[in-house]
């Protein structure tokens, strides 16, 4: 469909601002493994700290590029399946919010006030404008769900028997879900870290704190990985060649996620104080909960995957996998979305084990932590996101994609990059290697007495994967941004690749409506989540002052 | 609503899965008492470093995390020693990492943490900060030396 001028700038700005940080986010992916591998015996390099690298690439690769596309992705969605453009002024307010957070917690980042990675647990002090710039980050994201969801409900009325797309239920379900989960970050944000870096009050409950990020921080894995799932469900299908499986499989997946995403939280809190084990093992009662509607994804793609195998000719039992489209440079879409999926079946393994309350003892914020949610948040998200960029960009330009055959294999490179990786942090892990650590200049240096020889191979692995991602990476900067610079080929239009499906199951009206959802969404998350703040709140003791990263004395006044 | 055939034995084959880790959870929690750490009231007595001597075999130790070390930092037992660690943090968010021994707790200010432990075999183990607090995080670590007297 033709679409208007203003719809595509706030698209490409969306999509092109992130793509250009993530030169910043990658560059210090790299630099952290050649730091853990003892390569560097420093705690700077470029004049750029090891734990200030490190934020930043939480920050941009993790935070700012899934924001960002979730909202440029779900404006998308809206527009092609309802045919009509969101409104104008709410697109443009949500993106002057977004880019004005992030512009302030960049600069917090980059100047060293922020340096406090992005989980930024207190009582380790930030700069008051990177606790503002993630809250209007935040806030920025909330505008387009309230506009999509008039968009949602002027259409319902026109088509009370027909059934939502796909594509549609899944953007508003991970908004309300991004939307609720967010209530309690801004809640931290807002209410106790600014005024506490502020100084307007002296000290912050550090374990109320922790368990509202929790709150937040889990259901944000899931905000990144829906627009995936989106993709999986409605455009592979049908880039492979064939039809997806079965539709209604997809619905009961999406509701299940508004069910189970939040009332999780505590299975990140496993080691922490002020939480009971009841509470943590109901969490992880839960999280097997949140593990089903994967399960069913996993089958229903594979499924699909399988039936466009054989539309293309295969036989015998695995002949299907032979059939699919590669390296085909038309469908590059194809060669990301399953490069994304072989990642995510290690991915989601190393979840359940993670989320298996006792065992995480074995785990718990080691360099396995990261190996596991690299082959997750830098996997079937990471690839999806860059894809998906990459393909409504040249769409909505007119231009054809930069490099067209390198194009189609990158994305394997990364799954080698990323495999190899992830291999070498989950072995260190097991050894206990830690992560969000600069181990360069003691476990991994020989001249120290702290050094660890054992951590030699799992962090050479590390690195060597990390060097392979990081040139799969700066190929696809160069077809991003080279497809930018290309001249325009054709009228641009707005156009996403729709899967028609196998089981195309008649509407049930349970599965095609919001209340029975929410109400059953807020009483499970009360009752995961009122013992866990009742805990907390019986068993805290004091509040803590302010600490900066580099002072072990609490900081009196706020200004620094 | 038809559901088709494989779909059924899919859905089956996850609840199944997921019957099995439930129960191994609970098997290997109820045969070798692996349990996630206790959760104790705030009480201002365990943010004093201290290793107390129980008995000959049994010790409480009270761990306090700061930048950037632990107190104590060494701690010498015999072997077969059972440990119960109360850890708190005097400033930051820290991690206490035993990794031989698969013991791993978070160390809050304004909160109490609690797991126990046995060391059966002699040997040196680290007990490593896996928490970030700060620029001196990396050389944050402690030992525990079970029957190590050359050590000494």
């Amino acid at each position: 469909m033709q679409v208007s001028k203003s719809f595509k700038q706030v698209i490409f700005l969306e999509l092109a601002i992130p793509v250009a940080l993530l030169i910043i986010g990658i560059y210090h992916g790299l630099m952290q493994t050649i730091y853990r591998a003892g390569v560097l015996h420093q705690t700077s390099f470029a004049k750029l700290d090891y734990y200030q690298g490190l934020t930043l690439h939480g920050v941009i690769n993790a935070l700012v590029l899934t924001t960002f596309f979730a909202v440029a992705f779900g404006h998308v969605t809206m527009a092609f399946y309802f045919k009509k453009e969101p409104n104008r002024k709410l697109m443009w307010l949500s993106f002057w919010l977004m880019l004005s957070g992030v512009l302030m917690a960049a600069w917090a980042m980059l100047a060293g006030k922020a340096s406090v990675l992005y989980t930024f647990y207190p009582p380790l002090k930030a700069h008051p404008l990177f606790y503002l710039g993630a809250a209007l980050l935040i806030v920025g994201s909330w505008v387009p769900l309230f506009d999509w969801a008039v968009m949602y409900n002027g259409w319902k009325k026109e088509n009370q028997q027909n059934k939502t797309p796909l594509a549609v239920l899944g953007t508003l379900i991970n908004f309300i879900i991004w939307f609720v989960c967010t209530l309690a970050v801004a809640y931290e944000v807002l209410v106790l870290l600014i005024p506490w870096s502020m100084g307007w009050t002296d000290t912050v409950n550090v374990n109320l704190a922790r368990t509202l990020f929790w709150f937040f921080g889990h259901a944000l894995v899931y905000f990144w990985l829906l627009p995936a799932y989106i993709m999986f469900y409605t455009i592979l299908p049908k880039i492979a060649g064939g039809k997806l499986y079965s539709d209604l499989a997809g619905r009961v997946a999406l509701f299940l996620f508004l069910l189970f995403s939040i009332p999780v939280g505590v299975h990140h809190q496993y080691s922490d104080p002020t939480i009971t084990q009841g509470v943590k093992f109901f969490h992880g009662m839960l999280t097997y909960g949140v593990a089903i509607p994967s399960f069913i994804t996993a089958f229903t793609i594979a499924a699909s995957l399988e039936y466009a195998g054989r539309e293309r000719g295969s036989k015998g039992l695995f002949g299907w996998m032979v059939k699919l489209p590669w390296f085909d440079e038309s469908k590059y879409l194809f060669a990301y979305f399953i490069s994304g999926l072989i990642l995510f079946v290690f991915g989601g393994v190393t979840g359940i084990i993670n989320a298996s309350y006792s065992l995480n003892n074995v785990v718990h914020n080691t360099a396995w932590m990261p190996g596991h949610f690299h082959m997750t948040v830098a996997g079937p998200v990471f690839l999806g996101i860059i894809a998906m960029s990459l393909y409504i960009y040249s769409k909505l330009s007119g231009k054809r994609v930069f490099l067209p055959k390198l194009n189609t294999i990158i994305p394997y490179l990364w799954v080698i990059g990323m495999l190899i990786f992830s291999f070498g942090m989950s072995w260190g892990g097991l050894r206990g290697e830690p992560r969000r650590t600069n181990l360069g200049t003691s476990y991994l240096n020989p001249d120290n007495a702290l050094f660890r020889s054992d951590w030699v191979p799992t962090t050479l692995l590390a690195l060597l994967g990390g060097i392979i991602m990081f040139i799969a990476a700066m190929m696809f900067i160069v077809i991003f941004f080279g497809t930018i610079l290309s001249k325009k080929k054709e009228e641009g239009v707005l156009e996403i690749p729709v899967s028609e499906a196998y089981h195309d199951e008649k509407r049930v009206p349970l599965f095609d409506r919001f209340k029975p959802w929410l109400v059953a969404m807020i009483v499970i998350l009360l009752l995961a989540y009122v013992p866990a703040l009742l805990n907390v709140n019986k068993n805290s003791g004091p509040k803590a002052p302010r600490f900066n990263i580099d002072n072990p004395v609490p900081q009196v006044s706020a200004k620094k | 609503m038809t559901i088709d055939q494989s779909e059924k034995k899919v859905v089956g084959i996850t609840l199944g899965l997921i019957g099995l880790f439930v129960f191994s959870l609970l098997y290997a929690k109820g045969k070798y008492k692996t349990d996630v750490p206790v959760c104790l009231p705030y009480d201002k007595a365990y943010t004093e470093p201290k290793i107390n001597k129980l008995d000959e075999k049994t010790y409480q130790v009270f761990s306090v995390a700061a930048m950037w070390q632990f107190q104590p930092s060494e701690i010498y037992i015999p072997v077969g020693s059972e440990v119960d660690f109360y850890l708190t943090s005097k400033d930051v968010v820290h991690g206490f990492n035993i990794a031989q021994k698969n013991v791993n707790m978070m160390a809050v200010y304004g909160a109490i943490n609690k797991t126990t432990v046995k060391f059966d075999k002699p040997g040196v183990y680290d007990i490593i900060c896996h928490e970030y607090c700060g620029i001196g995080h990396q050389n944050m670590r402690a030992q525990v030396i079970v029957n190590y007297p050359e050590a000494r």
